[in-house]
């Protein structure tokens, strides 16, 4: 077990084999400069980290229903804040909230967007796989377009889900928060930087995560930096960040790969390949080539 | 609630489940493949380190058997390692092998 990594969150968790999200914690909480408080939304991370009697957390964790891990941090920041007042307790803590896709797009929206509002000095933690995968891959507002999953199943009449993904940043963004940022999890280094950042900044930071899933996604075990680094080169995730405001691309080509490259390594977009979802995939073109130029005009204007 | 002015937080007095490896359950019987690393062709770049999902890969000294300036050759913990092969994916000089376990 390697001790450097391994000090806010240990080895002997359950998560798959092949899982992301141990890489997500362990390089954000290792650029916390002080001790770090954590809430945890409900989700493969709470479920595969806590399995009584024994826990993988190093650091003091509350675990939150899907709904509340916002208004939970929110509440022992403000705690700590009199606390620390009142010399009872240290004075750096930081605090960090980790939750799914289905935790923060769908069912925790509310009391992220209120904790975000109120300004607590926190820092939220997104890993996005696309859906529910803790209960078997039902569809979450995070889920791409033509994916399938197991609630938008393909077949004769259907061709995966199909609505278009929330765009969350930009949600996010509208509460004026000061840093904001989305990363991936094959580039550690750029996910450094931004943990850093969010970790400085005062009041709340947001990071939105990139973290396959070898289950539902359908690939094999081993290939989960392979495909998140394609993720980023065919434009489908975007590496930016917005800071007070002003959006800024951290990584872009100019050439960037086709998006079938990405699609065909996992098996929830096999149905794309078939004649009869042409038209689904020229669309998925079109959506990604479209969001990414949307991106693009942002960081243009003033 | 009473709380006597000595103890201010006697965090024991909650919930407190304590963290003690050795008593862990240990993750490795997951494993149908088992990475070997070829010490000779391993660089130390340490690229394998952090995408350990288990953080099971730690860097070992050669001590005075240096080969071309290599220092280091990365050492998998056994006890943890799921046998995901991701280290041997990243691995930009495949120096990572998964074999099929016997």
């Amino acid at each position: 077990m390697n001790k450097e990594l391994t000090k806010n969150f240990a080895s002997g968790h359950s998560a798959c084999a092949g899982c992301a999200f141990p890489t997500i914690v362990r390089t954000i909480l290792g650029e916390s400069p002080d001790p770090v408080v954590i809430s945890n939304a409900t989700g493969c991370l709470e479920v595969t980290s806590t399995l009584y009697p024994y826990t993988a957390w190093k650091t003091p964790y509350i675990h939150s229903a899907f709904e509340n891990a916002s208004a939970t941090i929110s509440g022992v920041e403000r705690a700590h804040k009199i606390l620390s007042k009142k010399g009872k307790v240290p004075k750096k803590v930081k605090f960090v909230v980790f939750g799914g896709d289905g935790g923060t797009y769908d069912i925790g929206l509310q009391s992220l967007s209120g904790a975000l509002e109120r300004g607590h000095d926190f820092v939220y933690v997104v890993y996005d796989n696309g859906g529910y995968m803790n209960t078997g891959n039902q569809r979450s507002s995070a889920t791409p377009y033509g994916a399938a999953t197991e609630t938008t199943p393909t077949g004769k009449e259907s061709f995966g889900k199909v609505e278009m993904r929330k765009n969350l940043m930009e949600i996010v963004a509208a509460h004026h928060i000061k840093y904001a940022a989305q990363a991936n999890v094959a580039y550690l280094s750029d996910l450094k930087k931004k943990a850093k950042k969010a970790f400085e900044t005062e009041g709340p930071a947001f990071l939105s995560v990139f973290s396959p899933c070898t289950n539902n996604w359908k690939f094999p075990t081993s290939q989960y930096v392979a495909i998140s680094k394609l993720a980023t080169e065919t434009n489908f995730w975007p590496l930016f960040e917005i800071e007070d405001g002003k959006y800024k691309v951290n990584w872009a080509t100019e050439t960037p790969k086709d998006l079938e490259e990405f699609l065909k390594t996992q098996g929830r977009f096999k149905h794309l390949f078939s004649e009869k979802n042409a038209p689904v995939l020229a669309e998925m073109k079109k959506i990604v080539k479209d969001e990414w130029q949307r991106l693009v005009n942002k960081t243009e204007e003033v | 609630m009473t709380q006597s002015s000595e103890k201010k937080f006697d965090f024991e007095e909650a919930a407190v489940i304590k963290h003690d490896i050795k008593k862990a359950p240990k993750t490795g019987d997951w494993r149908y493949m088992t990475p070997q690393v070829d010490k000779e062709k391993c660089i130390g770049c340490t690229t394998c380190v952090p995408f350990c999902p288990d953080a099971a890969i730690e860097m070992e000294s050669r001590g005075t058997q240096n080969v071309e300036r290599k220092t280091r050759y990365a050492k998998i913990d056994y006890d943890f390692c799921k046998g995901c092969g991701v280290c041997a994916q990243v691995c930009p000089v495949k120096a990572i092998a998964m074999e099929k376990n016997k």
